[in-house]
Formats: structure tokens, C-alpha cells, sequence
């Protein structure tokens, strides 16, 4: 008893650390704390499932695709066009400067040695995500010859680079390999 | 909280005597929209529209409900759901149509509603949190209308997510992470579509608490009115009810004939036949316009379409879409003149009628039309004076200005300058 009277007055006295003050301190950090830790599981929540990340890679038969022909493959729910090019395409690449571009890239960049010819692009419009036209028969390529995105007035060149609209940057090219001649495997 | 004048409730019945010492909720409900709130006496047909604001959110949450029990939230049968709803569920073209068209008829009733604090300046002191809480609800509808036109899962369904949420993109570094994050996939799938159900019913509740808090910070001014001058005395006011609740009513009236005219005769004027084609990933229709209440934003969100300095112009756009609504919260600061109404400001009057008011005009059509010339240059004009209207002319009219002379008191601008009104409206002068 005397010595927790004594304790009393020095904090009466407003002297030092009360023992009071240690478990006040300790219990409302233990809580802050605890409140933290239980948002992991509710932000974490909204991050892609396992199955949706499970769909991470396709492989794709590209054998059937002539010159000046492009296809829409579908790669995590999402639109892939890949393209095989003509020589015409590529020498119009090739022309332009690519420092003067938004997003300078060369065609070479772009593709992979020595299959020059394949050009393998998200079908995904860089500015708000709209599937550009220019892969399907018949459909309009825009100013550049490549692809146009009708949702906002983006035009791509034969290289899928942004050259006029709101786009900031080239059509992605995803993380491929080709496994064989005629096979690509996307992811 | 109210004027002194105030009529008290005072329960007839013993069981309403009860009821009041135990839960006066009663006396709550007469004193916030009953006899007991006094109400300047000139309020004209503009000041109908936060009742009928209050109407479209009760009529959405209850059709809303019922739709819900017939929905099914998941990207398989969403749409086929809706189109159950459409085609088997009793009534369920009636309930649906009027839960599309509600959302239209709470657009534009909210839009009059804003178009009156702009133009009669409610949004200044005292009544500075009455207009930012009004922010706050116009943005949680508009977060609101744009997850319920994704549920069903039609084509503008999909591709407006896939926009939307593309905007989020935009943000440096965190963009692409958090969009995915939000979708719960890389593009919009079950999951978003999941989410925002559950989003699209919770966001209503927390629109009426917002809403409460919006009328409780009323309540302590007072309503404004059209003159713009302050109550002064008891002859200013009248109790809300019966001259206000009969003045809504009779709105209300007018209201529903325009409503059940769009919605018997017109269903789908308002909506875009895209969103009856299935939602397809791999193919976007050929013209993707939002909803005609966000056309304006949208407009101003595809006006940027050069890089301003080192800002990529993607990201200029959705700051300046975001911009365009939050700069309504600084508004009781920028406009700085010590009037409120627009009557007596002749040169606001002007700004407003012959600057904003066109310029909001254009902006709304260049929204809804394709992303093509001259459109493109008019939205990037007018996205211009939106933001100099707001941010150089108020402030610069609010300086220069010689307002009109105002009215002694409310009830001099109703009766005249009667000297008897006067002396009866203050008596203590």
C-alpha cells in the first residue's frame, strides 16, 4: 500500500511516466495496430482471385495467318492481335524517325529477332481501354495503316505505335515466346 | 436550430404524448418538414427540386429493391437475368424501366437543383456546409448511376467499365496496380460485376445519410429564397407545412406526369441500344457514349488530347473530368460578393446566362458526339471557360461588381414598399 500511494503522488505531482499511462498507451497502439492488421484481409480481398490469375498464359496457332492478315486471340480476358505484317508495313515502320514518336520505339523493339514480320500487341487501347479496329477484315486502320481506336480518336501505325489522339503510349506487346514456328505462347 | 417563432408540436392524443417524452420523433419530423420550420414566404417553383430529389431516391431505392430480388449478379447470367426481369417477372419491364428512367429524372431534378445554388448563390455563408455536403451526395449519385448501368451486363455495360475504370489507370505509377485491383481481374469480369452490385445497393443508404446531414445543416440557416436577403422577421416566413408541402406537392404533380410520360411512352429514348447486345470483351461498339448525365464530364475528359508539359494528356483529362466537380467545393470562396442572388448582380447575371449556361450547353453535346472534329475543338474551348468561369470571372465579377440595390426585407419584395409591412415585419426598428 505505501508504495502505491506513493506512485499517486507523483502523479499528482505530474512528475515522470505513470505506470497508468504506459497501459494506456500500450492497449490503444495494440488496438491501432490490430485495426491495421485487419484491413490486409478486407483490401486484399479485392485483388484478382486465384482462378482469374490462373488464366495467365495461352498458347496460340499462328500457321494459318497470311501476310497483311491479323487475328484477335483472347490472352486474361483480354483482346491479343497479332499480325503478320508485309513488307510494305515494315519498310513504313521503318521510315519513321522513332525519337520523334510519343512513345519512341522502334519496330525491331517491338517484335522479336528475327520474326520481324510478327507483330504481337495487346489489343488494348492505351489511353481508356477500348479494343481498336484494324485487326478484323475490312475494319478501319486509321491514318497510319495500323489501328484506329473509334472511342476516342486514336490512331496506331503498322508498328502499333500511338502516333495521333489521346493515347499516351504504343499498344502493349505482352511477354511472348515463339515455341515453335507456328506457335506463340503469350504469358 | 429554427426562428423563434418557431410553431411548437404540441401531441394531441395521449398516445402521442407518450410517444413524445419516450421518442419525440414525431415532434422531429414537424419540426424539420412539418408547420414547425418557418420558410421565407417567396420561394419560387425552384425551390421545389430537393423535395423532388428526395422523392427520385425513394422511388429508385424501392424500385431498386425489388429489382434486386429478380437480378441475378454474375457474368454469366446477368444479362439474361435482365432479361428475365424484362420478359417473365410480372411487371418487371414496368419496375426496371422506371428504375432506368428514375435514375434519368433524379439527374435532371439534382442538375435544377445545382443550376438554382449557382444562380442564387445558396452556397454562400452561412450556408457553406448545406452546399458541400449537396458535393458529396452529387458525387456518391454519380458513382451510384455508374455501377447500376454496369449490372446488365450489356455491351455499354461493359465497355463503360472498362472506360471508367481505365481512367483510374491514368494516375502515375499506382494507375495499372490499383485498376486491377478495383476490377479484381485485367479487365471487367464476375468479379467487378459482383462488386459493384454490392456497391450499387450499399451507395443509396449512404446517399439518404448524407442527405440527412444535407437537411440538418439547413435547418440551422434556415431555407434561402430568391431575394437572397435574410429572414428578419415573422412576416418573412410561412410554415413549411401546409404552403410548401402543397407548393411540392403540386410540383411533385407536374414532376410525375413528365416522369410517366418518358416512362409509358418513351422507355428507352434515354438509353442506347448497344446495352441490349450482350457484353462481348473482344469487340467495342463502334460509338461509346456514357449516359447522358455525365456527357458534360465526359466531354471535358476528352478535350485533353496533347501533353500539357509533363503531364500525359490521359492524365490531364481525368484530373480536369475530377476537376470540373471539385472545384463546386471552393465555389463559396471564389465568389466572394457579399449578395446572394443573381437578380441584383448584374454582371454575374450576365456570365451566368450568356457564359456558363451556354458553355455547360455545349459541353453536354459535344459529350454525347463522337470523338471527331469540330467537336473535339468546341469541347476543348468550352472545357476552357468552365474552369476560367469559376476560377478567374467569379472572383473577378464578385470584385468589380455594383450590385443592385436589395430589398429592405423579404416581405418588401413581396407586398411593395408598404411603410405599415415594414414597420409590422420589425417591429423592435
Amino acid at each position: 500500500m505505501a508504495e502505491q500511494a506513493s506512485i499517486d503522488t507523483s502523479a499528482e505531482a505530474g512528475e515522470g511516466v505513470r505506470r497508468r499511462d504506459f497501459i494506456n498507451i500500450a492497449a490503444v497502439s495494440f488496438a491501432g495496430v490490430s485495426g491495421v492488421a485487419v484491413l490486409v484481409p478486407l483490401v486484399s480481398q479485392m485483388a484478382p482471385s486465384a482462378d482469374v490469375l490462373a488464366q495467365s498464359s495461352t498458347e496460340i496457332d499462328i500457321s494459318a495467318i497470311t501476310p497483311g492478315q491479323a487475328i484477335k486471340a483472347v490472352f486474361r480476358k483480354q483482346p491479343v492481335f497479332i499480325r503478320n505484317l508485309t513488307p510494305e508495313e515494315i519498310a513504313s515502320a521503318d521510315k519513321v524517325d522513332a525519337s520523334s514518336l510519343r512513345d519512341p520505339q522502334t519496330l525491331e523493339e517491338r517484335t522479336k529477332e528475327g520474326k520481324t514480320n510478327w507483330l504481337i500487341t495487346m489489343g488494348v487501347c492505351t489511353h481508356l481501354g477500348c479494343v481498336p479496329l484494324g485487326a478484323g477484315e475490312g475494319e478501319v486502320k486509321g491514318e497510319f495503316g495500323g489501328y484506329f481506336c473509334p472511342c476516342h480518336g486514336s490512331h496506331y501505325d503498322t508498328a502499333a505505335r500511338i502516333r495521333k489522339g489521346p493515347a499516351p503510349k504504343n499498344l502493349e506487346v505482352p511477354e511472348y515466346a515463339f515455341i515453335s514456328d507456328t506457335v506463340v505462347k503469350i504469358g | 436550430m429554427s426562428f423563434p417563432w418557431a410553431n411548437e408540436y404540441k401531441p394531441a392524443f395521449g398516445l402521442t404524448q407518450w410517444l413524445d417524452e419516450k421518442l419525440p420523433l414525431p415532434r422531429f419530423v414537424y419540426n424539420a418538414v412539418g408547420a414547425g420550420y418557418p420558410v421565407p414566404r417567396n420561394l419560387n417553383y425552384m425551390w421545389n427540386f430537393g423535395v423532388l430529389a428526395g422523392f427520385c431516391l425513394v422511388l429508385q431505392i424501392v424500385t431498386g429493391v425489388i429489382l434486386a430480388m429478380h437480378y441475378a449478379p454474375n457474368a454469366l447470367v446477368a444479362f439474361d437475368s435482365t432479361e428475365h426481369i424484362m420478359r417473365d417477372v410480372n411487371w418487371g419491364w414496368m419496375l426496371r424501366y422506371a428504375h432506368a428512367n428514375g435514375a434519368s429524372a433524379f439527374f435532371v431534378v439534382v442538375y435544377l437543383h445545382i443550376f438554382r445554388g449557382f444562380f442564387y448563390s445558396s452556397y454562400k455563408a452561412p450556408r457553406e456546409m448545406i452546399w458541400l455536403l449537396g458535393v458529396v451526395i452529387f458525387l456518391l449519385m454519380m458513382a451510384t448511376a455508374f455501377m447500376g448501368y454496369v449490372l446488365p451486363w450489356g455491351q455499354m455495360s461493359f465497355w463503360g467499365a472498362k472506360v471508367i475504370t481505365g481512367l483510374f489507370g491514368a494516375i502515375p505509377v499506382v494507375g495499372e496496380p490499383l485498376q486491377i485491383w478495383l476490377l479484381g481481374g485485367y479487365a471487367p469480369d464476375n468479379a467487378a460485376l459482383n462488386r459493384f452490385f454490392s456497391l450499387h445497393f450499399l451507395l443509396p443508404f449512404v446517399i439518404a445519410g448524407v442527405i440527412i446531414l444535407h437537411i440538418w445543416a439547413l435547418h440551422i440557416p434556415g431555407s434561402s429564397n430568391p431575394t437572397g436577403v435574410e429572414v428578419k422577421a415573422e412576416s418573412d416566413t410561412v410554415p413549411f407545412h401546409p404552403y410548401y408541402t402543397a407548393k411540392d406537392g403540386f410540383g411533385l404533380g407536374v414532376f410525375l406526369l413528365i416522369y410517366c410520360a418518358i416512362l409509358f411512352f418513351a422507355p428507352n429514348a434515354l438509353g442506347h441500344p448497344d446495352n441490349y447486345i450482350p457484353a462481348n470483351p473482344l469487340s467495342t461498339p463502334a460509338h461509346i457514349v456514357p449516359e447522358w448525365y455525365f456527357w458534360p464530364f465526359y466531354a471535358i475528359l476528352r478535350a485533353f488530347t496533347y501533353d500539357f508539359f509533363f503531364i500525359p494528356a490521359k492524365l490531364m483529362g481525368v484530373l480536369a473530368m475530377f476537376g470540373a466537380i471539385l472545384v463546386w467545393f471552393f465555389l463559396p470562396w471564389l465568389d466572394t460578393s457579399p449578395v446572394r442572388s443573381g437578380h441584383y448582380r448584374p454582371l454575374f447575371r450576365k456570365f451566368f446566362w450568356f457564359g456558363l449556361i451556354p458553355t455547360m450547353a455545349v459541353l453536354f453535346y459535344c459529350g454525347g458526339a463522337p470523338a471527331a472534329e469540330p467537336y473535339v475543338m468546341l469541347s476543348q474551348l468550352a472545357s476552357l471557360y468552365y474552369f476560367a468561369h469559376f476560377l478567374i470571372i467569379l472572383p473577378l465579377v464578385s470584385s468589380i461588381e455594383k450590385p443592385e440595390p436589395l430589398p429592405f426585407s423579404i416581405t418588401e419584395a413581396v407586398l411593395g414598399k408598404d411603410e405599415s409591412a415594414v414597420l409590422n415585419a420589425n417591429p423592435a426598428a
